[in-house]
This record gives C-alpha cells, sequence and structure tokens, in this order.
C-alpha cells in the first residue's frame, strides 16, 4: 500500500488501436501502471468463435504486436500492465504473452490470466430475461456463441497482490482496468463508493485512450488539434483520494484540456448520475474540471453508490447473415443515375421473390448518414449507390453485392468502382445475472 | 447563430440508445443552450431519424445538457445495415441547429 500518487496510462482504446503512443508512455511517462482496452462488445464473440477452431487461440489478434513492443519497456521501467486482450481465452493470452517475454529474455516474468467471465453454461441452463428486448437467453437456443459477464475489479486485485507483471482479462468492466491498480496500491475498500466512484471516472476518462487527448474532437477552424498524425495517449497522475491530475507527453500530438476531457466524460454515459458498475455506481454530476496548464487538467469530485446485485451478461449469437453492395456515378447527373440504379437493384431483388421492406438503400453523399435528408434540391458531383440487407444464408446475402455488380452493364450510364461483400452476422443481447455467481480466479504463468 | 457558435458536442452508443453530449463554449452561453435545444428541436431538426424517446440530463456544473435518444440506431451496432451504426455523425448534424440571439 502506498499513500504516494500512482501513474496510469492508457495504452489502448480500442482492439486496433496505434502501438506507438503506448511505448512513448512506457519510455517517458514514469508510469507505474499501463492499462490498454481492447474488447468491444462484439470482440469477444469472434474471439470465441476463433477459440472454437483453435484450443490455443481466442485471445486479442494484436496481443503478440503490443507485448512485444511493450514488455521490454515495461520491463525495464517497472511498469505493470493490465488489459482485457485475454477476451475469450485470457490463459492462452498469458501463456502467448509469457512465451514472448521468455523470448525476450525477461526470466521470471509473471503474467496472470483472470478468467471467471465465461457464464454460458449458466445463462443456457435456465432463462435469463432479456435486458435489451423481449424473450430470454434460451429463446436464442443453439445460435448462441459466447456470453460473458461484466466482472468488476476482484480478479485484477488479486493478481496484482501475487505479483503479476502482467494481468490478462476476458471481459471486465472497462474502467476497472485503471480502478483495480488504484484499489490494489491505496488499498481502498471495496465499500469505499465514492472513492470507487472517483476511480471509476479516471478509467472512464482514460478508456479510450487518444480520445482524452484530441481524438474524435478535431473540427478545422472551430475545434483545432496540433499534430493529429502524431496523436498521444494521455495519463493520470491518481491521489489516494482519487482526485487526478491528466496529462500527455511533451511532444505527443494533441491536446488535453478542459474541452477535451469533459466531450471524453459524457462519452457513452446515459444518466451521468448512475454509471452502472460491477463494482459502484458511479455519479459524475459533481465532476470538477479545471485547467492546470498546458496539456494538464485536474478532474475530481465524482462519487459513488453501492454496487448493483447483479452484473451484466453480454450474449453474442448468430444471427443470419448480411451483404452489400456499392458503385459510384459522377457528373452532371450523378444524384438522379444513381436513384435509378437503387430503383433497378429494389426491383430485381423483388422479383426474385426477396423482401426488400427491411433492407437499406442509400446515396452516399446524400442520405446515408445525413437524417436531415431534405436536400434533394442539391446537385452532388458524384454520389455512391449502396444496397445492404439481411439473409438467412450466405447466398442470399451474396446476391445484394451481385445485383449491385451486374449494373456495370444493366444498370445506369457510368458506374464505376464495385465493392461487395457478404459475412455472417453476430449480434449481441444483454441480460443480468446474480453477482454471486460469478467468481474470478487468477492463474500466473511464469517466464 | 448556429448551435456551432456557441456549443462542441460529443456523440456516444449505447445498443440502440444514441446520446449526444452539449458542451457550452462559455458559461454565459449555457443558459442559451438550455433554452434554445429541446428534445422536440431535435426531432424537428433531424426528420429522418427514428426515434422512441429522448432524455435530457443538465449538468450546469459542467455547462452541458447530455441528450440520451433511443431507438435511434437501427437496432444498435451489432444488427444494423445502416452506413453508420453506431450514431457516430449524429452529433455534428445538430451544429447547424438555428440559434436565436439573446436580445441585447
Amino acid at each position: 500500500m502506498t499513500t504516494r500518487p500512482i501513474r496510469i496510462g492508457a495504452g489502448a482504446g480500442f482492439s486496433g488501436d496505434r502501438i506507438e503512443p503506448a511505448t512513448a508512455l512506457l519510455e517517458h511517462a514514469g508510469l507505474d501502471y499501463l492499462a490498454f482496452e481492447c474488447l468491444a462488445e462484439r470482440t469477444i464473440g469472434l474471439a470465441q468463435a476463433a477459440r472454437q477452431l483453435d484450443p490455443d487461440g481466442g485471445y486479442d489478434p494484436l496481443l503478440e504486436a503490443r507485448m512485444r513492443a511493450a514488455l521490454p519497456l515495461a520491463s525495464r521501467g517497472g511498469v505493470r500492465l493490465i488489459s482485457n486482450m485475454g477476451a475469450a481465452n485470457p490463459l492462452a493470452a498469458a501463456r502467448a504473452t509469457t512465451r514472448i517475454a521468455r523470448e525476450l529474455g525477461l526470466s521470471g516474468y509473471r503474467t496472470a490470466a483472470v478468467v471467471g467471465d465465461d457464464v454460458l453454461d449458466l445463462i443456457m441452463a435456465r432463462p435469463y430475461p432479456l435486458i435489451d428486448r423481449e424473450g430470454t437467453s434460451c429463446d436464442l437456443g443453439s445460435a448462441v456463441v459466447s456470453a460473458n459477464a461484466y466482472m468488476g475489479v476482484g480478479g485484477i486485485v488479486d493478481a496484482l497482490a501475487l505479483g503479476a507483471d502482467c494481468v490478462l482479462t476476458g471481459r471486465v468492466c472497462d474502467p476497472a482496468l485503471f480502478l483495480a491498480p488504484l484499489v490494489h496500491a491505496f488499498g481502498w475498500s471495496l465499500d469505499d463508493w465514492d472513492r470507487l466512484g472517483q476511480g471509476t471516472m479516471v478509467g472512464h476518462l482514460l478508456e479510450c485512450a487518444g480520445q482524452l487527448c484530441g481524438g474524435y474532437f478535431a473540427d478545422p477552424g472551430v475545434k483545432d488539434v496540433p499534430d493529429l498524425a502524431r496523436l498521444g495517449f494521455p495519463f493520470a497522475e491518481v491521489d489516494q483520494d482519487g482526485g487526478a491530475t491528466f496529462a500527455k507527453l511533451e511532444g505527443a500530438g494533441g491536446l488535453l484540456t478542459e474541452a477535451t476531457c469533459k466531450e471524453q466524460l459524457l462519452y457513452e454515459i446515459l444518466d451521468p448520475a448512475a454509471y452502472l458498475q460491477a463494482d459502484v455506481v458511479a455519479d459524475f454530476t459533481g465532476a470538477r474540471i479545471a485547467p492546470l496548464g498546458p496539456d494538464r487538467v485536474r478532474v475530481e469530485g465524482a462519487r459513488g453508490r453501492p454496487c448493483p446485485g447483479s452484473l451484466k451478461v453480454s450474449i453474442c449469437y448468430e444471427d443470419g447473415f448480411s451483404g452489400e453492395g456499392q458503385i459510384s456515378y459522377a457528373g452532371p447527373g450523378a444524384a438522379e443515375r444513381g436513384r435509378l440504379a437503387l430503383d433497378i437493384v429494389r426491383e430485381r431483388l423483388r422479383m426474385d421473390g426477396t423482401d426488400t421492406s427491411a433492407m437499406q438503400f442509400d446515396l452516399i453523399g446524400v442520405d446515408s448518414v445525413d437524417r436531415r435528408s431534405d436536400d434533394s434540391s442539391t446537385a452532388p458531383r458524384e454520389v455512391r449507390v449502396r444496397v445492404a440487407g439481411r439473409s438467412a444464408t450466405l447466398g442470399g446475402a451474396e446476391r445484394i453485392g451481385a445485383e449491385v455488380e451486374a449494373l456495370y452493364t444493366n444498370g445506369p450510364m457510368g458506374g464505376g468502382g464495385v465493392t461487395r461483400s457478404a459475412r455472417k452476422v453476430l449480434a449481441v443481447a444483454s441480460t443480468l445475472i446474480e453477482r454471486q455467481l460469478v467468481r474470478p480466479q487468477v492463474i500466473m504463468e511464469v517466464a | 447563430m448556429i448551435l456551432r457558435d456557441i456549443a462542441h458536442v460529443r456523440t456516444g452508443d449505447k445498443g440502440n440508445t444514441a446520446q449526444i453530449a452539449v458542451f457550452a463554449r462559455s458559461p454565459e452561453a449555457y443558459p442559451l443552450l438550455v433554452r434554445a435545444i429541446t428534445a422536440g428541436r431535435i426531432a424537428a431538426h433531424l426528420p429522418a431519424l427514428p426515434i422512441d424517446s429522448i432524455t435530457c440530463y443538465e449538468l450546469p456544473g459542467l455547462c452541458a445538457l447530455n441528450f440520451v435518444i433511443e431507438g435511434a440506431l437501427a437496432g444498435g451496432v451489432t444488427r444494423s445495415l445502416a452506413l453508420d451504426p453506431h450514431g457516430k455523425t449524429l452529433g455534428a448534424q445538430l451544429l447547424d441547429l438555428p440559434i436565436e440571439e439573446p436580445a441585447q
């Protein structure tokens, strides 16, 4: 336990995130911990599918690249690593990391796997009501690929107490990756709700990495961000009461200001007084954000209330197939030819008995993402036709792109640049499970 | 004057719910923001956006409003056929909402 401030960095904000900003933090930020958030809601279902093909697979596809870059620096600097890159197979991820540590000559490097989030057997054994639609877990039947509970800090804290240099989890609440080292380092009690609320705010601000430093922020002329190409990732120096100063490395691109912190604080938050986590119900409404200097911002004032009695579970299930095709038109009359193309594809699919009512017929450049859609008077110099739809079969999904491709020789003048795709759809449903049924376990691998 | 002159926005998603946080550029602009953006004005400004309900959370300490728009994402990112299944472009589309300038 310590009373000195703890420095935590953000090493990744999503599975495919850039690697260089994390290594820069490891080299120059004087960190105690670096946490990588890499597990989107559906990613674990894809990982579970990979594990079914290879029992040693099912962890993050970039884990090995990240570890090769991070381990030498982290080991030299005494920075402990935490990540949900374990995905559907934390133990295999820990073994892969241990193998890399050996290759790098890091004898004795300790990597912990935190398991226990996989609740597939539990939610299929009896019907759990889905919280985002009608029905129960059992209604999804054999389509279910994975079910994982959002665990709290418990397993990570245990692993750190056991001396892990690196902790790899499956599904945990994203902010818990950052809250756990605070609980461990400061010895926070797991019913110290205000500190847990404050630590959750720290984690929430860091978990999207570059988004706190000016990523997802720039609006030229209105909100300019310097050197976005070299965008750095943030780190926080956290006090034992949970107050934190956020900063980025000098020389890293981007900016870290009151405005970037405010935007990230409310990002993907519904009720800011009740941010539901496994460890606490965090309340951000009293947050105080104050600039301390260039790229340095103080954030404090979050609070917390007792954690919920149940944990959220994400269920990934196979939900048929989707197909898509796109083609471009340009010059005068481009939009009209694009609309004609859409009409032709719709009609051809109907002639074949396809139900087109739930399909998507877009003119990119006119109405594909714009929800005003009242600018039919404008005449864009180029448009891109997009048709997307669902099908129970892969063949049906492929048919959609095929009809778009057929526009080359069977459609309006001057259509070019067809792309088409078809894929299996992995959808997500959610339920709640009793907290006491989910018990994290730690398995340590030593290089 | 438009919203972009007095505020900045960030957009997020949770399932079939879009979330748009709107931040006043200055404390003085916050009361104007509270008056100017309402659920009704959002719906009128984005007529092609499907909406089941809109809840507004006021955060005076941050000079911010958090709009939670249920039903806006065609079933959510994992099932939607939309080009932007997360709805990440939605907040920016609010930025040309006309704002009536306060009487001097």
